[in-house]
């Protein structure tokens, strides 16, 4: 896989097809559908517990903002990873160009996947900080692999903004 | 984000009134009565005047650090060093606190924090 920038985008070409089947599973992975803890950390509360009207108000107004926030992100994701879907003879290096317009909605969908990730798996902070851990031992390991893919292309999309 | 009264007055004493003079006219004998204004008071303690409210961030193992940077300088505005200085605090410490002051703009600075998935608190001191 080679990531770089060309022509006002974020290139990454010679994706193999299980890199490319990550990538896909970014606006899935956002998804906490089914884990309330998921939910609850999309959603964290705006108090430390003592303000229960701001609460209740943040419910009304806030969340459903930052529920259509965070969707917009990962439909605008979903649109450039169609470029990775047709025949799977075909899919091997592949290339996704990611506009450079649509970098925030690609930090704040990967940052949904690799905290939805994280809840559901109940990664310790040790594991996090795992990076040469084998993504092929378990299903746990594979999303401990997802979870720092997904950290990787962050760092690299960060770089680019600051450049 | 809301409605109903906000708790971010800048003086110590807040007394806001609204004086309604209703006219109604009487079409048979021509006269005019006044009713009496309505006065609506809203007071609040000293203590919940004087104290600022605080803008708090977590810390989360799962956000990467270049990341919560680029959020602090984003919201705040702060340069990359102060950035820098408040993401160690949350990554040593467990929490910094970003800003003070007013609830408004402290509400609307957890909502801007929250939408970048950062573990912010609107917290009163103490």
């Amino acid at each position: 896989m080679e990531i770089c920038r060309r022509k006002g985008a974020i290139e990454i070409s010679e994706l193999d097809p299980f890199l490319a089947e990550l990538l896909r599973q970014i606006p899935a992975s956002a998804n906490p559908g089914g884990a309330p803890a998921a939910e609850q950390r999309l959603f964290s509360s705006p108090t430390n517990g003592k303000e229960t009207e701001l609460r209740a108000e943040w419910k009304m107004y806030v969340e459903p903002e930052l529920r259509r926030l965070f969707q917009s992100a990962t439909e605008t994701v979903a649109g450039d990873l169609e470029q990775l879907n047709g025949n799977e003879k075909t899919f091997e290096n592949r290339t996704l160009r990611i506009p450079a317009k649509h970098s925030d909605a690609w930090l704040s969908a990967l940052n949904q996947a690799r905290l939805v990730i994280a809840v559901k798996n109940n990664f310790t902070e040790n594991e996090l900080n795992d990076h040469f851990r084998s993504p092929i031992g378990s299903r746990r390991d594979l999303s401990l692999f997802q979870v720092n893919f997904y950290g990787f292309l962050q760092e690299f999309i960060l770089r680019e903004l600051e450049d | 984000m809301s409605c109903g009264p906000r708790r971010d007055g800048g003086c110590l004493a807040q007394i806001k009134e609204t004086r309604g003079i209703a006219q109604v006219s009487n079409q048979k004998t021509g006269s005019i009565t006044t009713a009496e204004p309505t006065i609506e008071k809203e007071t609040r303690s000293e203590e919940e005047l004087d104290l600022p409210w605080q803008v708090v961030v977590h810390n989360d193992p799962v956000n990467l650090m270049s990341y919560v940077t680029m959020v602090f300088q984003r919201v705040f505005g702060y340069p990359r060093e102060r950035a820098e200085r408040h993401m160690l605090e949350v990554h040593h410490n467990g929490r910094s606190i970003l800003w003070s002051g007013m609830r408004e703009p402290a509400e609307l600075y957890v909502q801007q924090l929250h939408g970048y998935l950062l573990l912010a608190t609107l917290e009163k001191p103490g």
